[in-house]
């Protein structure tokens, strides 16, 4: 891919399909095209919902791999954004139930997500390390529990039933193949946008952050405005997955935001990868294969163990996940092409 | 280099997507789908419903109308999520046109809810009790051969106010649709009767520390009616003992249910002699009751005596394979001739006989139980009254009892 030569010490202009990179361009092909070969199931309930993850993944990675905060409360923000659209739009749980049209009910629905991913941001950027990841996960436990028990809001342990997807332009938007291109048509979105975001100058900034914070600070950067500022934009990634969660499943119950959500979200990071967007949206292929086909390999009393074992593995061989996993085998490969020439 | 890393990686992801489907049984099998709590709280009760499931499949030898039966497991945890999700991938995955499950009481909602996006599958209930799975707004397509939670609850208001003489009896139990169903049976009687319900407790589903709930207990309630499940119950019931409540219990279907009656301690002294009713009874002494204790032992990890679970799944594998029986195992019209046939089934279950209404809910025989210490040393619910043919209206008429509003945490209520 390297063609374009410099030239007048200059940058070097790339047209736009160049820039691309080929292999966003298959890859962009490939997943256009896998409704003609994939069956309702798998655009779905392997397609879909990998992208729904890979997207929840994708606002962790942004925290994560930019900023240095790892988030347990990722879900937390998907599932406000989750009950905003059961709350604000209809329901069949005769509670609340605005009856807002979609396209009023998801800006507010995305913006309360990113307001509340700016607010835990807020109270978590005072800690480093170990210390985000458990006051995170506090929030997450407790919004868990309020959930389970607040009627009033959140109608507790049934939680929210019977919200449809929009239907508009005349196309359902729940039916399989619409549903699989609105999920891709916002990962792309989000994808792109954290990628461009991390070569822009608050990418920068914040990955600057991240390595040396004292430094930036002297400089005279607003470390906490540009830490929070991060936690609002993977806010709306994350506000954006939890709208499609909740149009793919129909409901949302405080099941849908529990630990073990929450947890799953930080595997899909760490087995993808926290150093290129890319990477949550392999580990969310790989997490959600396992967790749906796992039972049909080992029976219903150890597939639990089995997805345990799998992942264990994967971070053992590869501590940098799935993308490091690639890492390591690539000097391998180059050695091998060379030996002919030798 | 980047080109070909790029290329790869879109590969392995290619391949990973699109995996084929291979859904398509082949003639001499029938598929079907079994969905049950294999996961989190509830795992334990899961693991004796599928025993109950195997044993109805064990009975047939493992096949119906000279075909052989294919179980497809599908794991859930309790939550309605975990169900939908599970039910979807043995339905659109796997291909299963029959299904039997869920377990816990929301999960049958959520279940029900999908099923009326599937018409041409069956869905057969596992043991999931709620009341709105069959009342209100049912689907066409799910059927409920083992009663729901108000109805395992007929005869015990009565025995207690009457027989037992309380009064006045404060509530415990978890906060979820199928204990809102028993609490809403056991009231609808005792209230009735003439008692009085001064206080309610719903406590989250996994709760360890049942301190502040003990100590909202009136002192002079005459007895205390729990309906928590599992963990739950023994969390409860030793913290109370524990911090010195005598008052006598009155329990729910699962409170005093085998899971619970085998576990060690002392909560044993506190169990003993406390009333309950359900769908079964250790002691029956009926010989179909025996013959399918026996036939339930030959499951791997059996408990002493079959829960409700294993019980409940049994009877409903059972009606699905009776029902599979009827049409020669053909369910290539969209499951049409089954459902015939499955609304009009009637059959003797080890619990006497069993059959549906116009809701596809069950009509069946209640057992009112008392806990009492086996020879064996084994806890054992031992069967005081069989309540016959308990409908889904308690035996008040239907127009009367759709007055008495949805249950919830607030209804009924008689203080």
């Amino acid at each position: 891919m390297s063609l374009a030569i410099a030239t007048d010490g200059t940058t070097p202009r790339q047209n736009w399909l160049e820039r691309l990179g080929a292999g966003h361009i298959i890859l962009a092909v490939v997943l256009v095209l896998y409704p003609l070969v994939a069956s309702d199931f798998f655009l779905t309930q392997i397609g879909g919902y990998s992208l729904i993850f890979g997207m929840m993944g994708l606002s962790l990675m942004l925290l994560a791999g930019y900023g240095g905060m790892v988030s347990l409360a990722q879900i937390t923000v998907a599932g406000i954004a989750a009950y905003a659209i059961a709350i604000l739009g209809n329901n069949n749980s005769n509670i609340l139930g605005f009856g807002w049209p979609w396209w009023l009910a998801v800006p507010f629905a995305v913006l309360a997500a990113a307001l509340a991913s700016a607010l835990i941001g807020w109270i978590s950027v005072r800690t480093e390390g170990i210390y985000t990841i458990m006051i995170t996960l506090a929030i997450a436990t407790a919004t868990y529990y309020f959930a389970q028990q607040n009627y009033a809001i959140f109608n507790g342990h049934s939680g929210y039933a019977g919200i449809r997807a929009p239907a508009f332009w005349g196309i359902s938007w729940r039916d399989p193949k619409p549903f699989y291109y609105l999920c891709l048509g916002l990962a792309v979105l989000s994808y792109a946008a954290v990628l461009y975001g991390s070569r822009s100058t608050f990418g920068m900034t914040l990955q600057a952050i991240r390595d040396n914070p004292r430094r930036m600070r002297a400089l005279g950067y607003h470390v906490t405005a540009h830490k929070v500022f991060a936690w609002l934009l993977a806010g709306v990634i994350a506000g954006l997955a939890g709208v499609l969660l909740v149009w793919f499943n129909g409901r949302v119950s405080p099941g849908t935001i529990g630990v073990d959500a929450a947890i799953d979200v930080l595997i899909i990071a760490v087995i993808g990868g926290l150093r290129h967007p890319i990477g949550p949206f392999l580990g969310a292929v790989v997490v959600i294969l396992m967790q749906t086909f796992a039972i049909d390999i080992v029976g219903a009393e150890r597939f639990n163990t089995l997805i345990g074992l799998v992942f264990l593995v994967i971070v053992f061989v590869s501590p940098d996940g799935i993308l490091g996993l690639w890492g390591r085998i690539k000097p391998h490969l180059a050695q091998e092409s060379l030996r002919p020439g030798s | 280099m980047r080109m070909h890393r790029r290329t790869l990686l879109a590969l392995a992801a290619f391949t990973g997507l699109t995996a084929p489907s291979m859904a398509l049984a082949a003639d001499d099998t029938i598929k079907i789908g079994l969905l049950a709590t294999f996961e989190g709280p509830f795992t334990v009760l899961g693991e004796d419903g599928e025993r109950g499931a195997m044993t109805a499949v064990a009975e047939m030898n493992g096949t119906v109308a000279g075909k052989k039966i294919e179980i497809v497991k599908g794991s859930s945890d309790a939550s309605p999520d975990s169900a939908v999700r599970a039910a979807r991938k043995l339905v659109e995955q796997d291909g299963v046109k029959v299904l039997v499950g869920p377990l816990s009481g929301d999960e049958g909602l959520a279940v029900k809810d999908y099923a009326k996006t599937q018409p041409n599958v069956t869905f057969i209930n596992g043991t999931s009790a709620a009341q709105d799975t069959t009342l209100r707004d049912p689907a066409e397509n799910f059927f409920r051969f083992s009663t729901d939670g108000a109805q395992w609850m007929a005869g015990l208001g009565t025995y207690a106010f009457k027989d037992k003489g309380y009064k006045k009896v404060a509530t415990v139990a978890e906060d979820y649709s199928f204990p809102y169903t028993q609490v809403f049976g056991f009231m609808a009687e005792f209230c009735k009767a003439g008692g009085h319900v001064p206080s309610k407790s719903w406590v989250p589903i996994g709760n360890k520390d049942f301190s502040s709930v003990i100590a909202a207990i009136p002192e002079d309630v005459d007895a205390i009616y729990v309906a928590l499940g599992g963990a739950d119950a023994v969390n409860f019931l030793t913290q109370y003992q524990q911090g010195g409540g005598s008052a006598p219990l009155i329990g729910g279907s699962i409170t005093v249910d085998q899971t619970v009656l085998t576990s060690k301690g002392k909560l044993r002294d506190v169990l003993k002699g406390t009333p309950s009713a359900g769908p079964t009874a250790d002691t029956n002494d009926a010989p179909a009751w025996k013959a399918f204790v026996e036939a339930y032992k030959k499951q791997p990890g059996a408990f002493p005596s079959p829960s409700l679970f294993a019980h409940g799944y049994y009877v409903d594998m059972k009606a699905t394979l009776l029902g599979l029986d009827q049409v020669g195992g053909d369910v290539s019209d969209g499951g049409k001739k089954l459902r015939d046939a499955l609304s009009k089934l009637s059959f003797d279950t080890p619990t006497g006989k069993v059959s549906l209404d116009k809701n596809r809910n069950a009509i069946a025989d209640i057992f009112l139980t008392e806990v009492t210490e086996g020879a064996d040393g084994n806890l054992m619910n031992k069967l005081v009254k069989v309540v016959p043919q308990v409908n889904q209206t308690l035996g008040i008429p239907e127009d009367e009892f759709m007055k008495l509003g949805a249950v919830n945490r607030d209804n009924p209520s008689c203080p």
